[in-house]
């Protein structure tokens, strides 16, 4: 495929506000879980929470567009000079030419989550629940769109923690085909009672902050973030090269065990960089520190790359981010690129006994020159990034 | 009906049973997922392609009300328990999820949404995927009505799914306009985002070359139909 550039970018995540606080964190070894705080949910687990959403509402003429998730885009939008840089791309194309394409699994259903807390005597919800606004899956979109003022094709993509990966191959896509010069890609997640729980329920959250690939791991930590790329036609000095897009058919909330569908993705994303594993020097793995991701990613990992290409999860740092993790985990393959930092995998100490990946415990400086980044989500979609430098 | 040969009398539709899956699954997926997995096994079996050889878009306006009001209602209770099947059913790629494992299918699929522009932007990605990677698109909509106490916020009437299997070639040119949508027939499903693709029906039931414009967030997808 032809590279796409990557021209700005800017990450909110339990480790602050902007890529600079980020970079900083990784470099310091210093994650952002916390014991759960979240006042809604009486879980014993640890969780990745962006500070100061509570006192940020939105208000003015998108105030119908009130909500956690909105809320955590809006701070996002406004770190790294990110909205310049749009604004930009959009005198230079025109605002009909940039597309807006963000991923979520959620969007603000916590908003209805605690509406239903709050039904009247009928079993009726708050008439100010603005269904639209917050909890549909376009809200997110949408409120971007809106705040950027772009008037290109704009859509939500929901595939649960592989969404925000999966909006760079369809910018690829639109770019190549013509439809649009450039696009805002990414994705917005944030903390819900859904998620919360329903990870619990399935016995997959841990009682203490995740271990990726640790032999001890438990599960995993649930957090929060938003994260924005502009992409634009074009190879720049940080690129996009390669993506690819499969599934495990195999089962709804358990990897196929030997990681056939993980392979997949990889592969396609080498062949369209048009690279041999060999070229890669560093993987980003989607490392949930759940026991059947990381055994299934590593095997997965282990087939293409054997021993040699470095791997790390960041999970440990941010928590698993849902549908913003695939953007979260770009920017950290950006960061890798632009600075030669490879991050360890925070809380992890002892890799278990027969996963033979290279996993890094420690921060390694190296140059990165090509960062390959998995995400893998629920329904077996699985999604993989080649970016370089 | 759509050719204007037949009267549309509406009838109401039991949940369909999906013979395309293992009976583990078919017991367990949503309604919705059983209305899109019919209506694309239906979609496949007449292209003549196989299962597993399809890229599927799958797109719906909100997902499956049901599994959203039994979520929220648990988690309105002080032990806010909820069942671990609903919850992997709750994710919106839940009907792809379901399909690759129905057509043994390692494609790749994605799941969409852009309110009640969703099936023109689900159109628009997989005319993009079958340009770009030179592959056949399966693409399934579905929009079911909402329980109360949600329906009153999105009111859907009638339930709607479609699929199409779209492959590379020259029966459909598909652009970006400024003008205004097509009005649809069988207002009955008005307010039911999936219903959105009816003007593209009504051309695809008809011989004769159609221009359509299907509702965007911004504008309209111009459909011409040679």
């Amino acid at each position: 495929m032809n590279a796409l550039g990557v021209t700005a970018y800017t990450a909110t995540t339990a480790l602050g506000r902007g890529k600079a606080v980020m970079l900083e964190a990784l470099r310091r070894g210093k994650g952002g879980l916390k014991a759960n705080d979240f006042d809604r949910a009486e879980l014993r687990a640890w969780i990745g929470r962006v500070a100061g959403l509570e006192e940020a509402p939105i208000g003015g003429a998108l105030a119908e567009f009130d909500c956690r998730n909105n809320r955590l885009a809006a701070v996002g939008l406004g770190q790294d000079g990110f909205k310049e840089s749009v604004s930009r791309a959009k005198a230079k194309y025109g605002a009909q030419r940039v597309a807006v394409l963000l991923g979520t699994s959620t969007s603000g259903i916590l908003r209805t989550e605690l509406a239903y807390r709050q039904r009247d005597a009928q079993g009726n919800l708050p008439r100010d629940l603005h269904y639209r606004h917050a909890q549909n899956l376009y809200s997110i979109t949408d409120f971007v769109r809106q705040v950027l003022a772009l008037e290109g094709p704009a859509m939500t993509v929901s595939t649960a923690c592989s969404s925000s990966a999966k909006v760079f191959a369809s910018a690829a896509r639109y770019i190549e085909a013509g439809v649009i010069d450039a696009a805002v890609v990414g994705g917005v997640d944030s903390l819900c009672l859904t998620t919360m729980h329903g990870f619990s329920s399935l016995q997959l959250v841990s009682d203490e902050p995740c271990r990726p690939f640790d032999a001890a791991r438990k599960g995993m930590s649930i957090g929060e973030a938003a994260g924005f790329a502009l992409v634009e036609r074009g190879a720049g000095p940080l690129s996009l090269l390669g993506y690819g897009e499969s599934s495990d058919a195999y089962h709804m909330s358990t990897p196929q065990p030997d990681g056939e569908g993980a392979l997949g993705a990889m592969e396609q994303a080498l062949t369209r960089a048009g690279l041999e594993p060999v070229e890669i020097d560093y993987v980003n793995a989607h490392g949930t520190a759940t026991p059947a991701n990381d055994r299934a990613e590593d095997r997965a990992l282990m087939r293409l790359f054997g021993k040699r290409v470095p791997v790390s999860s960041t999970k440990g740092f941010t928590g698993h981010t849902l549908g913003a993790a695939g953007i979260v985990e770009a920017i950290v393959c950006f960061l890798a690129l632009e600075h030669g930092l490879l991050p360890a995998t925070l809380n992890s100490t002892a890799i278990e006994p027969g996963l033979e990946s290279m996993v890094l415990l420690e921060n390694r400086a190296a140059k990165v020159r090509r960062a390959l980044s998995n995400s893998f989500g629920f329904g077996g979609s699985n999604c993989s990034l080649v970016f370089g430098a | 009906m759509l050719s204007g040969a037949a009267a549309f009398e509406p009838s109401a539709v039991q949940r369909p049973a999906v013979s395309l899956l293992p009976p583990a699954e078919r017991r367990r997926c949503a309604p919705s997922v059983a209305w899109a997995l019919a209506v694309a096994q239906e979609a496949v079996q007449s292209s003549g392609l196989g299962a597993d050889t399809l890229s599927v878009v799958f797109v719906s306006s909100d997902g499956d009300g049901d599994i959203v009001h039994r979520l929220c209602s648990a988690l309105a209770t002080p032990a806010a328990a909820v069942s671990p099947t609903d919850f992997h059913n709750s994710v919106h790629n839940a009907a792809t999820g379901y399909w690759s494992i129905g057509a043994h299918s390692p494609a790749a699929s994605t799941a969409l949404c852009a309110y009640d522009a969703s099936f023109a932007a689900g159109l628009l990605e997989a005319a993009c995927q079958i340009a770009i990677e030179k592959r056949p698109v399966l693409l399934m909509a579905v929009d079911l009505p909402y329980p109360p106490p949600l329906a009153p916020h999105r009111p859907v009437h009638h339930g709607f799914a479609v699929a199409l299997v779209l492959e590379p070639g020259t029966g459909l040119e598909i652009s970006l306009d400024g003008g205004e949508p097509t009005a649809p027939p069988m207002r009955v499903f008005e307010g039911n985002a999936s219903a959105a693709c009816l003007p593209l029906l009504a051309a695809l039931a008809r011989p004769d070359e159609a221009v359509v414009r299907l509702p965007l967030a911004e504008g309209t997808l111009l459909v011409r139909k040679r």
